[in-house]
């Protein structure tokens, strides 16, 4: 077997190309591969295509996000949930380039995008669903009733890599998480070519996980990193709240 | 947070909500006002909240330095798990929207239409929007009721004919509770179930963007 376990962050992406298409795990603090995205920013490569549920930036403290790599003119293109702040008052790091016109963005409704995820995962090239009918996303989207009800195509998302974290793993990339963790997570795992998940406790040996409570199974992780412990690595903070409007 | 101004306060418009949840339902809120739908004590019946991120069973806000921060609902709050709670990743907690299990959908919005139209993802002079799950819980949860101001803060009608801003959804909204009362969209205009203390009807009426029915 493949040992699957890198020394470190950097080790563990070393190879994304330019060009490459990357998902990242996350849904606010919880399940965000806040490491592997600061050693990508470190990294280098470029004309990168970056799916997360958000272009990050919106909370405080604000962590390693993919909004980062759009500042620093690395992203082609990214494929999110929300392209400007859920507050109409705020404006989000992303907003300034995307309206400059430096990266382009896809906009997709939360659950159409996991779904594209699990279904590209899953070998199902495309699937239609009631989602957006009716709306401006529905423009010249192939269209199709069943039952008397309308629904819009859309097609599977594969991804050449996945950013991942989880609470626990064993060596042979299981993994277990913890919480709202989970999230994109297993669906991003699914969609990968190469899936990356950095680890918070300490990397168990294989068996020590009880079949029944896997959540992700190994076949679908390719590579793991341990977090250190801060300040070396990266942890979730404690979010501050903003005053009310 | 009080309001000096003759109408409902936020919490009062979730109030008005959160009473017509039904014993067993399974409930989802939007970020902002509609979270405030579950500090309402709505006993004996009971519901089951629902986010979007695949936590079911969700409870109040943990109390400071209790918090577990790998827990958080839609709003990225670190709330607290109810007995019977279970947590399932994204795409099965879409399927749990999609596949039509939400019994109703609360959400914030910037516009709702007699029709039962409503936008809530995108400003006109905006180039992004921010959908998250609102497109999947507006077209799929059995029910949406919305929580929002009644007008704008220069005095435009949020209740309108028709929606100017991009749809979220088309003729899903059932339930509009806002600053000056509750109502209904029925086609023709929006049907008053209910005016908020010292909101008389011609100034909701005035404040309205299509015709109020009695």
């Amino acid at each position: 077997m493949t040992d699957k376990l890198r020394p470190d962050f950097a080790a563990a992406i070393a190879d994304i190309p330019d060009g490459a298409t990357i998902a990242f795990a996350g849904f606010g603090m919880p399940g965000t591969p806040f490491n592997l995205i600061a050693a990508l920013v470190e990294q280098g490569a470029r004309n990168l295509t970056l799916i997360a549920n958000t272009t990050g930036g919106a909370q405080q403290p604000r962590m390693p996000d993919i909004g980062m790599l759009v500042e620093r003119g690395r992203v082609r293109k990214v494929i999110c949930a929300f392209t400007a702040a859920t507050r109409a008052s705020d404006v989000l790091p992303f907003t300034k380039h995307y309206e400059a016109g430096e990266v382009a963005a896809e906009l997709v409704p939360q659950g159409t995008l996991a779904e594209r995820l699990r279904a590209a995962g899953a070998g199902i090239p495309a699937f239609y669903t009631p989602t957006a009918v009716g709306t401006e996303l529905a423009e010249g989207r192939e269209r199709r009733f069943f039952n008397g009800r309308e629904y819009l195509l859309e097609h599977a998302l594969a991804v050449d890599y996945a950013f991942l974290r989880a609470r626990r793993a064993d060596a042979f990339g299981n993994l277990q998480f913890h919480r709202s963790q989970r999230n994109f997570n297993p669906v991003m795992a699914m969609a990968a070519r190469i899936a990356i998940a950095e680890i918070e406790e300490p990397i168990l040996p294989p068996g020590t996980i009880d079949p029944d409570a896997v959540h992700t199974p190994g076949i679908f992780i390719h590579r793991l990193v341990q977090i250190p412990p801060p300040p070396l690595g990266l942890w979730p903070q404690k979010r501050q709240e903003r005053a009310p409007r | 947070m009080s309001d000096p101004t003759p109408g409902f306060t936020r919490q009062q418009m979730a109030e008005r909500i959160a009473a017509r949840f039904e014993d067993g339902w399974i409930v989802n809120l939007g970020v902002g006002m509609p979270t405030l739908c579950s500090n309402v004590d709505i006993a004996p019946r009971r519901v089951i909240y629902h986010s979007e991120n695949g936590v079911i069973g969700y409870g109040p806000i943990a109390p400071a330095g209790e918090e577990d921060l790998d827990l958080v609902n839609a709003g990225g709050q670190n709330v607290t798990l109810l007995a019977g709670a279970a947590v399932v990743h994204h795409a099965d907690s879409f399927a749990i929207i999609r596949g039509g299990r939400i019994d109703v959908t609360v959400m914030g919005a910037y516009e709702v239409s007699a029709g039962g139209d409503f936008a809530n993802w995108k400003i006109g002079r905006a180039k992004g929007g921010g959908i998250g799950g609102a497109m999947d819980l507006a077209a799929c949860a059995k029910r949406v009721f919305l929580v929002m101001e009644h007008a704008t803060r220069s005095g435009a009608p949020r209740l309108v004919g028709r929606c100017a801003l991009p749809v979220t959804a088309r003729k899903v909204v059932s339930l509009v509770a806002t600053n000056l009362g509750v109502f209904a969209p029925v086609g023709e205009g929006f049907r008053i179930h209910e005016l908020a203390p010292g909101v008389p009807r011609e100034v909701a009426a005035a404040a309205t963007g299509a015709k109020l029915l009695d």
